[in-house]
Protein backbone atom coordinates (compact mmCIF):
# COMPACT_ATOMS: atom_id res chain seq x y z
CA UNK A 1 0.00 0.00 0.00
CA UNK A 2 2.39 2.42 0.69
CA UNK A 3 4.93 3.80 -1.99
CA UNK A 4 7.80 5.65 -2.10
CA UNK A 5 7.61 9.86 -3.36
CA UNK A 6 11.16 10.74 -5.18
CA UNK A 7 11.17 14.66 -5.88
CA UNK A 8 13.45 16.06 -8.42
CA UNK A 9 14.27 19.53 -8.79
CA UNK A 10 10.91 20.86 -8.01
CA UNK A 11 9.87 24.77 -8.01
CA UNK A 12 6.78 25.74 -7.14
CA UNK A 13 5.21 29.38 -8.09
CA UNK A 14 2.53 31.44 -7.43
CA UNK A 15 1.56 33.50 -10.12
CA UNK A 16 5.22 35.55 -10.52
CA UNK A 17 6.35 34.49 -6.64
CA UNK A 18 8.93 31.44 -7.03
CA UNK A 19 7.54 30.02 -3.71
CA UNK A 20 9.81 26.90 -3.16
CA UNK A 21 13.15 26.47 -5.09
CA UNK A 22 14.98 22.91 -6.44
CA UNK A 23 13.86 21.28 -4.07
CA UNK A 24 14.78 17.18 -4.26
CA UNK A 25 14.34 14.91 -1.49
CA UNK A 26 13.04 10.82 -1.21
CA UNK A 27 10.46 9.89 1.21
CA UNK A 28 10.70 6.83 2.17
CA UNK A 29 7.47 4.16 2.60
CA UNK A 30 5.66 3.05 5.77
CA UNK A 31 8.22 5.76 7.50
CA UNK A 32 6.98 9.61 9.16
CA UNK A 33 8.63 11.99 7.12
CA UNK A 34 8.11 15.88 9.48
CA UNK A 35 8.75 19.11 7.70
CA UNK A 36 9.99 21.96 9.72
CA UNK A 37 11.01 25.23 9.46
CA UNK A 38 10.12 29.20 10.25
CA UNK A 39 6.81 30.26 8.84
CA UNK A 40 6.54 31.14 4.89
CA UNK A 41 9.81 28.76 4.53
CA UNK A 42 7.73 26.74 1.73
CA UNK A 43 7.06 23.31 3.69
CA UNK A 44 3.28 23.57 3.42
CA UNK A 45 3.51 24.63 -0.05
CA UNK A 46 5.77 21.52 -0.95
CA UNK A 47 3.51 19.75 0.68
CA UNK A 48 0.56 20.39 -1.39
CA UNK A 49 2.89 20.05 -4.64
CA UNK A 50 2.95 16.36 -3.41
CA UNK A 51 -0.63 15.27 -4.44
CA UNK A 52 -1.35 18.65 -6.63
CA UNK A 53 -3.12 20.42 -4.45
CA UNK A 54 -0.94 23.52 -5.00
CA UNK A 55 -2.23 23.91 -8.65
CA UNK A 56 -5.59 24.65 -6.67
CA UNK A 57 -5.06 27.83 -6.43
CA UNK A 58 -5.10 30.50 -9.38
CA UNK A 59 -1.86 31.08 -11.30
CA UNK A 60 -0.41 28.47 -8.96
CA UNK A 61 2.06 26.08 -11.25
CA UNK A 62 4.90 23.52 -10.22
CA UNK A 63 7.77 22.57 -12.27
CA UNK A 64 9.75 19.55 -11.19
CA UNK A 65 8.88 15.68 -10.70
CA UNK A 66 7.16 13.93 -8.45
CA UNK A 67 7.64 10.30 -8.76
CA UNK A 68 5.65 7.89 -6.59
CA UNK A 69 7.04 4.27 -6.96
CA UNK A 70 8.41 5.08 -11.01
CA UNK A 71 5.17 6.88 -12.05
CA UNK A 72 5.57 10.89 -12.75
CA UNK A 73 3.09 13.17 -10.58
CA UNK A 74 3.50 15.75 -13.43
CA UNK A 75 3.42 13.34 -15.94
CA UNK A 76 1.61 15.08 -19.21
CA UNK A 77 -1.15 12.44 -18.62
CA UNK A 78 -1.66 12.22 -15.58
CA UNK A 79 -5.21 13.60 -13.97
CA UNK A 80 -4.68 15.49 -10.90
CA UNK A 81 -8.17 13.55 -9.66
CA UNK A 82 -6.14 10.69 -9.90
CA UNK A 83 -3.20 11.71 -8.25
CA UNK A 84 -5.35 12.87 -4.79
CA UNK A 85 -7.19 9.45 -4.93
CA UNK A 86 -3.73 7.68 -4.19
CA UNK A 87 -2.25 10.83 -2.42
CA UNK A 88 -4.86 11.47 0.54
CA UNK A 89 -4.36 14.89 2.70
CA UNK A 90 -5.39 15.72 6.62
CA UNK A 91 -5.62 19.63 6.58
CA UNK A 92 -4.60 22.56 9.48
CA UNK A 93 -8.24 22.64 10.57
CA UNK A 94 -10.00 19.94 11.16
CA UNK A 95 -12.78 20.57 7.87
CA UNK A 96 -15.45 17.65 8.05
CA UNK A 97 -18.39 18.31 5.35
CA UNK A 98 -20.71 20.10 7.91
CA UNK A 99 -24.26 19.48 6.07
CA UNK A 100 -23.14 15.85 6.13
CA UNK A 101 -23.48 13.02 8.56
CA UNK A 102 -20.38 10.90 10.68
CA UNK A 103 -20.94 8.14 8.63
CA UNK A 104 -21.66 10.11 4.66
CA UNK A 105 -18.39 12.13 6.07
CA UNK A 106 -15.79 9.01 5.88
CA UNK A 107 -17.65 6.90 2.61
CA UNK A 108 -17.80 10.78 0.75
CA UNK A 109 -14.40 9.69 -0.96
CA UNK A 110 -15.85 5.75 -1.24
CA UNK A 111 -18.55 7.19 -2.93
CA UNK A 112 -16.12 9.29 -5.72
CA UNK A 113 -14.86 5.93 -5.86
CA UNK A 114 -17.70 4.52 -7.39
CA UNK A 115 -18.20 1.99 -3.90
CA UNK A 116 -22.14 1.86 -3.64
CA UNK A 117 -22.46 -1.05 -1.99
CA UNK A 118 -24.55 -0.64 1.16
CA UNK A 119 -22.38 -3.76 3.02
CA UNK A 120 -19.25 -2.64 1.70
CA UNK A 121 -19.77 0.45 2.51
CA UNK A 122 -20.56 0.06 6.12
CA UNK A 123 -17.69 -2.58 6.57
CA UNK A 124 -14.76 0.36 5.05
CA UNK A 125 -17.00 3.22 7.32
CA UNK A 126 -16.21 1.17 10.29
CA UNK A 127 -12.93 0.22 9.68
CA UNK A 128 -11.86 3.61 8.96
CA UNK A 129 -13.08 4.97 12.15
CA UNK A 130 -11.66 2.23 13.93
CA UNK A 131 -8.25 3.20 12.38
CA UNK A 132 -8.76 6.88 13.28
CA UNK A 133 -9.54 5.40 16.80
CA UNK A 134 -12.93 7.45 16.31
CA UNK A 135 -15.15 4.11 16.30
CA UNK A 136 -15.59 3.66 20.11
CA UNK A 137 -16.68 7.46 20.55
CA UNK A 138 -18.69 7.89 17.19
CA UNK A 139 -20.39 4.21 16.51
CA UNK A 140 -23.64 5.03 18.57
CA UNK A 141 -24.41 8.17 16.44
CA UNK A 142 -23.17 8.08 13.05
CA UNK A 143 -25.94 9.53 11.62
CA UNK A 144 -25.46 12.81 13.69
CA UNK A 145 -23.69 15.76 11.43
CA UNK A 146 -19.55 15.75 11.80
CA UNK A 147 -19.99 19.64 12.85
CA UNK A 148 -21.39 18.15 16.20
CA UNK A 149 -17.84 16.77 17.58
CA UNK A 150 -14.89 17.95 19.08
CA UNK A 151 -12.32 19.12 17.30
CA UNK A 152 -9.94 16.78 17.82
CA UNK A 153 -13.02 13.88 17.04
CA UNK A 154 -13.31 16.34 14.21
CA UNK A 155 -9.47 15.67 12.90
CA UNK A 156 -9.69 12.25 13.33
CA UNK A 157 -13.15 11.78 11.28
CA UNK A 158 -10.70 13.68 8.34
CA UNK A 159 -8.11 11.22 9.12
CA UNK A 160 -10.96 8.78 9.08
CA UNK A 161 -12.01 10.00 5.72
CA UNK A 162 -8.65 10.29 4.31
CA UNK A 163 -7.57 6.58 4.85
CA UNK A 164 -11.26 5.68 3.98
CA UNK A 165 -9.98 5.49 0.41
CA UNK A 166 -6.56 3.07 1.10
CA UNK A 167 -4.44 6.23 -0.13
CA UNK A 168 -1.24 5.15 -1.09
CA UNK A 169 0.34 8.32 0.97
CA UNK A 170 -1.26 10.52 3.63
CA UNK A 171 -0.13 14.07 3.64
CA UNK A 172 -0.73 16.13 6.72
CA UNK A 173 -0.85 19.69 7.15
CA UNK A 174 -0.01 21.00 10.83
CA UNK A 175 -2.77 18.51 11.71
CA UNK A 176 -2.63 19.61 15.34
CA UNK A 177 -2.48 23.19 15.50
CA UNK A 178 -5.91 23.55 16.26
CA UNK A 179 -6.19 21.10 18.81
CA UNK A 180 -5.64 21.28 22.36
CA UNK A 181 -2.80 19.02 24.50
CA UNK A 182 -5.28 15.87 25.09
CA UNK A 183 -6.42 15.65 21.28
CA UNK A 184 -2.59 16.60 19.56
CA UNK A 185 -1.92 13.08 21.62
CA UNK A 186 -4.15 11.11 20.27
CA UNK A 187 -3.50 12.34 16.85
CA UNK A 188 0.03 11.28 17.50
CA UNK A 189 -0.45 8.18 18.69
CA UNK A 190 -2.62 7.40 15.89
CA UNK A 191 0.19 8.63 13.16
CA UNK A 192 2.66 6.34 14.73
CA UNK A 193 -0.47 3.38 14.22
CA UNK A 194 -0.85 4.28 10.57
CA UNK A 195 2.70 4.63 9.70
CA UNK A 196 3.01 0.80 9.40
CA UNK A 197 1.00 0.98 6.53
CA UNK A 198 1.22 4.10 4.85
CA UNK A 199 3.75 6.50 3.71
CA UNK A 200 2.87 9.85 6.21
CA UNK A 201 4.30 13.78 5.68
CA UNK A 202 4.01 15.97 8.02
CA UNK A 203 4.31 19.52 8.05
CA UNK A 204 4.39 20.73 11.53
CA UNK A 205 5.52 24.30 13.17
CA UNK A 206 6.23 22.19 16.91
CA UNK A 207 9.67 20.82 17.08
CA UNK A 208 8.92 18.20 19.36
CA UNK A 209 6.16 16.81 17.76
CA UNK A 210 8.40 16.60 14.83
CA UNK A 211 11.11 14.93 17.27
CA UNK A 212 8.50 12.52 18.75
CA UNK A 213 6.42 11.41 15.94
CA UNK A 214 8.74 10.93 12.68
CA UNK A 215 11.36 9.03 11.57
CA UNK A 216 13.30 11.31 8.83
CA UNK A 217 13.19 15.22 9.31
CA UNK A 218 13.37 17.79 6.65
CA UNK A 219 13.86 21.13 7.54
CA UNK A 220 13.67 24.28 4.82
CA UNK A 221 14.62 27.95 5.14
CA UNK A 222 14.25 31.17 3.43
CA UNK A 223 17.47 33.45 2.72
CA UNK A 224 15.17 36.34 3.17
CA UNK A 225 11.61 37.94 2.96
CA UNK A 226 10.28 37.50 -0.63
CA UNK A 227 13.11 34.70 -1.29
CA UNK A 228 12.50 31.63 -2.07
CA UNK A 229 11.70 28.46 0.39
CA UNK A 230 15.02 26.03 -0.11
CA UNK A 231 15.20 22.54 1.29
CA UNK A 232 18.29 23.11 4.01
CA UNK A 233 19.12 19.48 4.95
CA UNK A 234 16.78 15.77 5.29
CA UNK A 235 18.25 13.05 7.55
CA UNK A 236 17.09 10.56 10.73
CA UNK A 237 15.43 12.74 13.39
CA UNK A 238 17.68 11.97 16.10
CA UNK A 239 20.29 13.20 13.51
CA UNK A 240 18.85 16.71 12.94
CA UNK A 241 18.18 17.25 16.27
CA UNK A 242 21.23 15.91 17.75
CA UNK A 243 23.79 17.01 15.52
CA UNK A 244 22.82 18.45 12.26
CA UNK A 245 25.08 19.27 10.02
CA UNK A 246 23.89 22.58 8.78
CA UNK A 247 24.63 25.18 11.57
CA UNK A 248 20.97 27.23 10.47
CA UNK A 249 19.40 23.86 11.00
CA UNK A 250 20.90 23.69 14.68
CA UNK A 251 20.18 27.52 15.17
CA UNK A 252 16.52 26.96 14.41
CA UNK A 253 16.38 23.25 16.24
CA UNK A 254 17.84 25.27 19.27
CA UNK A 255 15.50 28.64 18.94
CA UNK A 256 18.05 30.95 17.74
CA UNK A 257 15.50 31.96 15.38
CA UNK A 258 12.00 30.83 13.28
CA UNK B 1 0.88 72.60 50.63
CA UNK B 2 -0.25 74.57 47.72
CA UNK B 3 0.77 72.44 45.42
CA UNK B 4 -0.78 69.49 47.05
CA UNK B 5 -4.33 71.15 47.27
CA UNK B 6 -3.86 72.32 42.99
CA UNK B 7 -2.98 69.02 42.31
CA UNK B 8 -5.70 67.43 44.16
CA UNK B 9 -8.23 69.84 42.65
CA UNK B 10 -7.01 70.03 39.26
CA UNK B 11 -7.48 65.94 39.26
CA UNK B 12 -10.47 66.30 41.04
CA UNK B 13 -11.97 68.50 38.70
CA UNK B 14 -10.27 66.96 35.80
CA UNK B 15 -11.89 63.63 37.05
CA UNK B 16 -15.51 65.11 37.41
CA UNK B 17 -15.31 67.04 34.10
CA UNK B 18 -13.96 63.62 32.19
CA UNK B 19 -16.75 61.76 34.32
CA UNK B 20 -19.50 64.26 32.68
CA UNK B 21 -18.16 64.45 29.53
CA UNK B 22 -18.02 60.33 29.22
CA UNK B 23 -22.07 60.46 30.04
CA UNK B 24 -22.64 63.42 28.19
CA UNK B 25 -21.65 62.56 25.08
CA UNK B 26 -21.68 59.06 25.14
CA UNK B 27 -25.70 58.93 26.16
CA UNK B 28 -26.44 61.91 23.53
CA UNK B 29 -24.66 60.25 20.77
CA UNK B 30 -26.46 56.57 22.14
CA UNK B 31 -29.88 58.37 22.15
CA UNK B 32 -29.87 59.45 19.06
CA UNK B 33 -28.43 56.42 17.28
CA UNK B 34 -31.03 53.98 19.03
CA UNK B 35 -33.30 56.37 18.58
CA UNK B 36 -32.96 56.72 14.54
CA UNK B 37 -32.40 53.16 15.04
CA UNK B 38 -35.41 52.64 16.63
CA UNK B 39 -37.33 55.27 14.29
CA UNK B 40 -36.59 53.04 10.82
CA UNK B 41 -37.51 50.15 12.31
CA UNK B 42 -40.56 51.57 13.30
CA UNK B 43 -41.05 53.44 9.62
CA UNK B 44 -40.91 49.75 8.39
CA UNK B 45 -43.64 48.68 10.25
CA UNK B 46 -45.84 51.93 9.92
CA UNK B 47 -45.91 51.68 6.32
CA UNK B 48 -46.42 47.83 5.67
CA UNK B 49 -49.49 48.65 8.36
CA UNK B 50 -50.94 51.79 5.93
CA UNK B 51 -50.72 49.97 3.06
CA UNK B 52 -52.37 47.41 4.50
CA UNK B 53 -55.22 49.74 6.29
CA UNK B 54 -54.85 51.50 2.81
CA UNK B 55 -55.65 48.35 0.66
CA UNK B 56 -58.28 46.99 2.95
CA UNK B 57 -60.08 50.41 3.49
CA UNK B 58 -60.75 50.75 -0.55
CA UNK B 59 -61.89 47.61 -1.05
CA UNK B 60 -64.43 46.99 1.90
CA UNK B 61 -67.09 48.93 -0.10
CA UNK B 62 -66.73 46.90 -3.27
CA UNK B 63 -66.61 43.86 -1.25
CA UNK B 64 -70.12 44.67 0.12
CA UNK B 65 -71.43 44.94 -3.46
CA UNK B 66 -70.13 42.25 -4.59
CA UNK B 67 -72.36 39.51 -5.75
CA UNK B 68 -70.29 36.89 -6.63
CA UNK B 69 -67.99 34.69 -4.17
CA UNK B 70 -64.62 36.87 -4.33
CA UNK B 71 -62.04 34.00 -3.27
CA UNK B 72 -63.19 31.57 -5.85
CA UNK B 73 -65.27 33.03 -8.59
CA UNK B 74 -63.70 33.10 -11.89
CA UNK B 75 -65.94 36.27 -12.99
CA UNK B 76 -64.37 39.48 -13.18
CA UNK B 77 -67.40 42.34 -13.99
CA UNK B 78 -67.10 44.57 -11.46
CA UNK B 79 -68.15 47.38 -13.39
CA UNK B 80 -71.44 45.82 -14.34
CA UNK B 81 -74.76 46.28 -11.96
CA UNK B 82 -75.07 44.09 -9.88
CA UNK B 83 -70.79 43.72 -9.63
CA UNK B 84 -69.76 40.24 -9.75
CA UNK B 85 -65.90 39.35 -9.54
CA UNK B 86 -63.50 36.92 -8.37
CA UNK B 87 -59.96 36.62 -8.38
CA UNK B 88 -60.10 32.38 -8.94
CA UNK B 89 -58.75 33.29 -12.46
CA UNK B 90 -56.17 35.75 -11.57
CA UNK B 91 -54.34 33.99 -8.75
CA UNK B 92 -54.55 30.92 -11.38
CA UNK B 93 -52.96 32.90 -13.82
CA UNK B 94 -50.27 34.38 -10.70
CA UNK B 95 -49.06 31.15 -9.24
CA UNK B 96 -49.13 29.29 -12.49
CA UNK B 97 -46.88 31.69 -14.44
CA UNK B 98 -44.87 32.93 -11.95
CA UNK B 99 -44.01 29.17 -11.00
CA UNK B 100 -43.61 27.76 -14.36
CA UNK B 101 -40.88 31.22 -14.57
CA UNK B 102 -39.20 29.60 -11.73
CA UNK B 103 -38.74 26.52 -12.62
CA UNK B 104 -37.74 27.49 -16.09
CA UNK B 105 -34.93 30.27 -15.02
CA UNK B 106 -33.79 28.53 -11.25
CA UNK B 107 -31.79 25.73 -13.36
CA UNK B 108 -30.81 28.09 -15.89
CA UNK B 109 -29.95 30.47 -13.16
CA UNK B 110 -28.01 28.33 -10.89
CA UNK B 111 -25.87 27.09 -13.92
CA UNK B 112 -24.69 30.47 -14.69
CA UNK B 113 -23.73 31.10 -11.08
CA UNK B 114 -21.81 28.13 -10.82
CA UNK B 115 -20.14 28.56 -14.34
CA UNK B 116 -18.84 31.98 -13.22
CA UNK B 117 -17.77 31.08 -10.11
CA UNK B 118 -16.29 27.75 -10.44
CA UNK B 119 -15.90 27.13 -14.17
CA UNK B 120 -15.12 30.60 -16.40
CA UNK B 121 -11.54 31.75 -16.69
CA UNK B 122 -11.39 35.00 -14.24
CA UNK B 123 -11.22 37.65 -17.76
CA UNK B 124 -14.76 35.58 -18.66
CA UNK B 125 -16.24 35.72 -15.46
CA UNK B 126 -15.85 39.09 -14.38
CA UNK B 127 -17.79 40.73 -17.75
CA UNK B 128 -20.17 38.25 -17.75
CA UNK B 129 -21.63 38.28 -14.44
CA UNK B 130 -21.72 41.95 -15.17
CA UNK B 131 -24.08 41.43 -17.77
CA UNK B 132 -26.36 39.40 -16.06
CA UNK B 133 -26.49 41.61 -13.87
CA UNK B 134 -27.56 44.13 -16.44
CA UNK B 135 -30.27 42.11 -17.57
CA UNK B 136 -32.02 43.11 -14.42
CA UNK B 137 -31.16 46.78 -15.34
CA UNK B 138 -33.68 46.16 -18.48
CA UNK B 139 -36.93 48.21 -18.03
CA UNK B 140 -39.67 45.95 -17.57
CA UNK B 141 -41.46 47.29 -20.44
CA UNK B 142 -38.81 46.99 -22.90
CA UNK B 143 -39.06 42.97 -22.04
CA UNK B 144 -42.64 43.31 -22.37
CA UNK B 145 -42.31 44.89 -25.93
CA UNK B 146 -39.59 42.33 -26.84
CA UNK B 147 -42.35 39.41 -25.97
CA UNK B 148 -44.97 40.74 -27.72
CA UNK B 149 -43.33 41.63 -30.91
CA UNK B 150 -40.26 38.89 -30.65
CA UNK B 151 -41.07 35.96 -28.69
CA UNK B 152 -44.36 35.63 -29.52
CA UNK B 153 -44.08 34.86 -32.92
CA UNK B 154 -41.83 32.75 -32.40
CA UNK B 155 -43.35 30.80 -29.27
CA UNK B 156 -46.42 29.34 -31.98
CA UNK B 157 -44.09 26.74 -33.12
CA UNK B 158 -42.33 25.63 -29.80
CA UNK B 159 -45.88 25.48 -28.12
CA UNK B 160 -47.17 23.41 -31.05
CA UNK B 161 -44.48 21.28 -30.57
CA UNK B 162 -44.73 20.40 -27.14
CA UNK B 163 -48.69 20.57 -27.77
CA UNK B 164 -47.99 17.40 -29.79
CA UNK B 165 -45.19 16.31 -27.37
CA UNK B 166 -46.11 16.50 -24.46
CA UNK B 167 -49.92 16.63 -24.90
CA UNK B 168 -50.93 14.10 -22.75
CA UNK B 169 -50.11 16.34 -20.01
CA UNK B 170 -52.92 17.90 -18.83
CA UNK B 171 -50.84 21.45 -18.53
CA UNK B 172 -49.92 21.35 -22.10
CA UNK B 173 -52.66 19.56 -23.40
CA UNK B 174 -55.46 21.88 -25.42
CA UNK B 175 -56.59 21.93 -29.06
CA UNK B 176 -55.35 25.70 -30.09
CA UNK B 177 -51.68 25.92 -28.87
CA UNK B 178 -50.93 29.75 -29.53
CA UNK B 179 -48.60 32.64 -28.37
CA UNK B 180 -50.04 34.99 -26.49
CA UNK B 181 -50.11 32.37 -23.53
CA UNK B 182 -49.28 31.89 -20.09
CA UNK B 183 -46.66 29.68 -20.74
CA UNK B 184 -45.15 32.64 -23.25
CA UNK B 185 -45.65 34.71 -20.35
CA UNK B 186 -43.56 32.18 -18.22
CA UNK B 187 -40.94 32.58 -20.69
CA UNK B 188 -40.38 36.29 -20.49
CA UNK B 189 -40.99 36.18 -16.76
CA UNK B 190 -38.11 33.58 -16.57
CA UNK B 191 -35.68 36.16 -18.02
CA UNK B 192 -36.48 38.69 -16.01
CA UNK B 193 -36.21 36.88 -13.04
CA UNK B 194 -32.64 35.33 -14.05
CA UNK B 195 -30.15 38.29 -12.78
CA UNK B 196 -31.61 38.16 -9.00
CA UNK B 197 -31.49 34.68 -8.91
CA UNK B 198 -27.82 33.84 -10.54
CA UNK B 199 -26.30 37.03 -8.52
CA UNK B 200 -27.79 35.89 -5.27
CA UNK B 201 -26.81 32.67 -5.92
CA UNK B 202 -23.41 33.61 -7.32
CA UNK B 203 -22.74 35.55 -3.88
CA UNK B 204 -23.28 32.67 -1.88
CA UNK B 205 -21.03 30.57 -3.70
CA UNK B 206 -18.93 32.49 -3.34
CA UNK B 207 -18.89 32.41 0.43
CA UNK B 208 -17.73 28.98 0.30
CA UNK B 209 -15.31 28.27 2.59
CA UNK B 210 -12.20 27.10 0.96
CA UNK B 211 -12.02 24.61 3.79
CA UNK B 212 -14.86 22.98 1.96
CA UNK B 213 -13.73 23.22 -1.07
CA UNK B 214 -10.15 21.83 -0.50
CA UNK B 215 -11.79 19.14 1.84
CA UNK B 216 -13.53 17.50 -1.59
CA UNK B 217 -10.61 18.23 -3.93
CA UNK B 218 -8.22 16.53 -1.64
CA UNK B 219 -10.75 13.54 -1.56
CA UNK B 220 -9.89 13.03 -5.42
CA UNK B 221 -13.24 14.75 -6.38
CA UNK B 222 -13.97 16.10 -9.58
CA UNK B 223 -14.79 20.16 -9.97
CA UNK B 224 -18.66 18.53 -10.67
CA UNK B 225 -18.03 16.35 -7.88
CA UNK B 226 -16.84 19.03 -5.70
CA UNK B 227 -19.72 21.31 -6.43
CA UNK B 228 -21.40 18.32 -5.38
CA UNK B 229 -20.18 17.63 -2.11
CA UNK B 230 -19.08 21.14 -0.84
CA UNK B 231 -20.51 24.13 -2.80
CA UNK B 232 -23.83 22.72 -3.23
CA UNK B 233 -24.69 21.25 0.31
CA UNK B 234 -23.50 24.73 2.15
CA UNK B 235 -25.43 26.69 -0.29
CA UNK B 236 -28.90 25.14 -0.27
CA UNK B 237 -30.56 28.41 1.68
CA UNK B 238 -28.83 30.61 -0.19
CA UNK B 239 -30.60 28.83 -3.79
CA UNK B 240 -33.78 28.33 -1.66
CA UNK B 241 -33.73 32.24 -0.84
CA UNK B 242 -32.92 33.13 -3.99
CA UNK B 243 -35.31 31.14 -6.06
CA UNK B 244 -37.93 32.71 -3.32
CA UNK B 245 -37.07 36.41 -4.26
CA UNK B 246 -37.70 35.57 -7.93
CA UNK B 247 -41.04 33.97 -7.16
CA UNK B 248 -42.13 37.54 -5.54
CA UNK B 249 -40.70 39.13 -8.31
CA UNK B 250 -42.43 37.21 -10.78
CA UNK B 251 -46.01 37.55 -9.26
CA UNK B 252 -45.56 41.15 -9.27
CA UNK B 253 -43.89 41.88 -12.64
CA UNK B 254 -46.92 44.12 -14.49
CA UNK B 255 -46.60 45.53 -17.54
CA UNK B 256 -44.17 42.69 -19.24
CA UNK B 257 -47.27 39.83 -18.41
CA UNK B 258 -50.63 42.80 -19.35
CA UNK B 259 -48.43 43.30 -23.05
CA UNK B 260 -48.24 39.35 -23.70
CA UNK B 261 -50.86 37.67 -22.66
CA UNK B 262 -54.60 38.20 -24.55
CA UNK B 263 -57.43 38.09 -21.54
CA UNK B 264 -59.86 35.41 -22.25
CA UNK B 265 -62.11 35.05 -19.51
CA UNK B 266 -62.34 32.13 -17.39
CA UNK B 267 -59.59 29.83 -15.96
CA UNK B 268 -57.98 27.42 -18.83
CA UNK B 269 -55.74 24.32 -17.92
CA UNK B 270 -54.14 24.23 -20.78
CA UNK B 271 -51.20 26.87 -20.22
CA UNK B 272 -50.33 26.77 -24.00
CA UNK B 273 -53.31 28.14 -25.24
CA UNK B 274 -53.77 32.31 -25.64
CA UNK B 275 -55.43 33.72 -21.89
CA UNK B 276 -55.08 33.92 -19.24
CA UNK B 277 -54.16 36.87 -16.73
CA UNK B 278 -52.51 37.83 -13.23
CA UNK B 279 -53.46 39.78 -10.65
CA UNK B 280 -50.90 42.55 -11.71
CA UNK B 281 -51.88 42.49 -15.29
CA UNK B 282 -55.53 42.70 -14.42
CA UNK B 283 -55.13 45.79 -12.79
CA UNK B 284 -52.64 47.37 -15.33
CA UNK B 285 -55.45 46.47 -17.92
CA UNK B 286 -58.53 47.41 -16.39
CA UNK B 287 -57.36 50.45 -13.65
CA UNK B 288 -58.09 53.44 -16.16
CA UNK B 289 -61.74 52.95 -17.20
CA UNK B 290 -62.68 51.23 -13.63
CA UNK B 291 -65.86 52.51 -12.46
CA UNK B 292 -65.24 53.35 -8.42
CA UNK B 293 -66.25 49.58 -7.55
CA UNK B 294 -64.51 48.55 -10.52
CA UNK B 295 -61.56 50.32 -8.44
CA UNK B 296 -62.59 48.99 -5.34
CA UNK B 297 -62.38 45.81 -6.98
CA UNK B 298 -58.94 45.62 -8.08
CA UNK B 299 -57.75 47.17 -5.19
CA UNK B 300 -58.98 43.78 -3.47
CA UNK B 301 -57.60 41.97 -5.58
CA UNK B 302 -53.73 43.76 -5.18
CA UNK B 303 -54.28 42.94 -1.16
CA UNK B 304 -54.49 39.02 -2.49
CA UNK B 305 -51.45 39.37 -4.03
CA UNK B 306 -49.94 41.54 -1.50
CA UNK B 307 -50.90 38.13 1.14
CA UNK B 308 -50.02 35.53 -1.04
CA UNK B 309 -46.18 37.62 -1.69
CA UNK B 310 -46.07 37.37 2.45
CA UNK B 311 -46.80 34.48 2.47
CA UNK B 312 -44.32 33.02 -0.01
CA UNK B 313 -41.61 35.18 1.67
CA UNK B 314 -42.53 33.53 4.91
CA UNK B 315 -42.37 29.99 4.19
CA UNK B 316 -38.98 31.05 2.16
CA UNK B 317 -38.03 32.33 5.48
CA UNK B 318 -39.13 29.04 7.54
CA UNK B 319 -37.43 26.78 4.81
CA UNK B 320 -33.97 28.98 4.97
CA UNK B 321 -34.22 28.68 8.98
CA UNK B 322 -35.24 24.74 9.10
CA UNK B 323 -32.02 24.50 6.71
CA UNK B 324 -29.79 26.28 8.74
CA UNK B 325 -31.03 24.29 12.08
CA UNK B 326 -29.85 21.14 10.03
CA UNK B 327 -26.64 22.04 9.03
Amino acid sequence: MAKRIEVSGLHAYYGGVHAIEDISMTIEPRSVTAFIGPSGCGKSTFLRTLNRMHEVIPGARVEGKVLLDDEDLYGPDVDPVAVRRVVGMVFQRPNPFPTMSIYDNVAAGLKLNGVRRKSRLDDIVEESLKGANLWNEVKDRLNKPGAGLSGGQQQRLCIARAIAVQPQVLLMDEPCSALDPISTLAIEDLIAELKSRYTIVIVTHNMQQAARVSDRTAFFNIAGVGKPGRLIEIGETSKIFTKPEQKATEEYITGRFG
Amino acid sequence: MTTDTGVSTTAAAAGGRVRDAAIGTGRAGDKIFASAARGSGILVLALMAAIAVFLIWKAIPALQKNEAAFLTSEEWNPNAQPPRFGIAQLAFGTVVSSLLALAMATPVAIGIALFISYYAPRSVAGPLGYLVDLLAAVPSIVYGLWGLLVLAPRMEGVSGFLNSALGWIPLFGGDSPGKNSIFTASVVLAIMILPIISSISREVFLQVPRAHVEAALALGATRWEMIKLAVLPYGRSGMIGAAMLGLGRAMGETIAVAMVLTFVPGINWHILEDGGTTFAANIANSFAEATETGRGALIASGLVLFVITLIVNMAARAVVARRKEDA
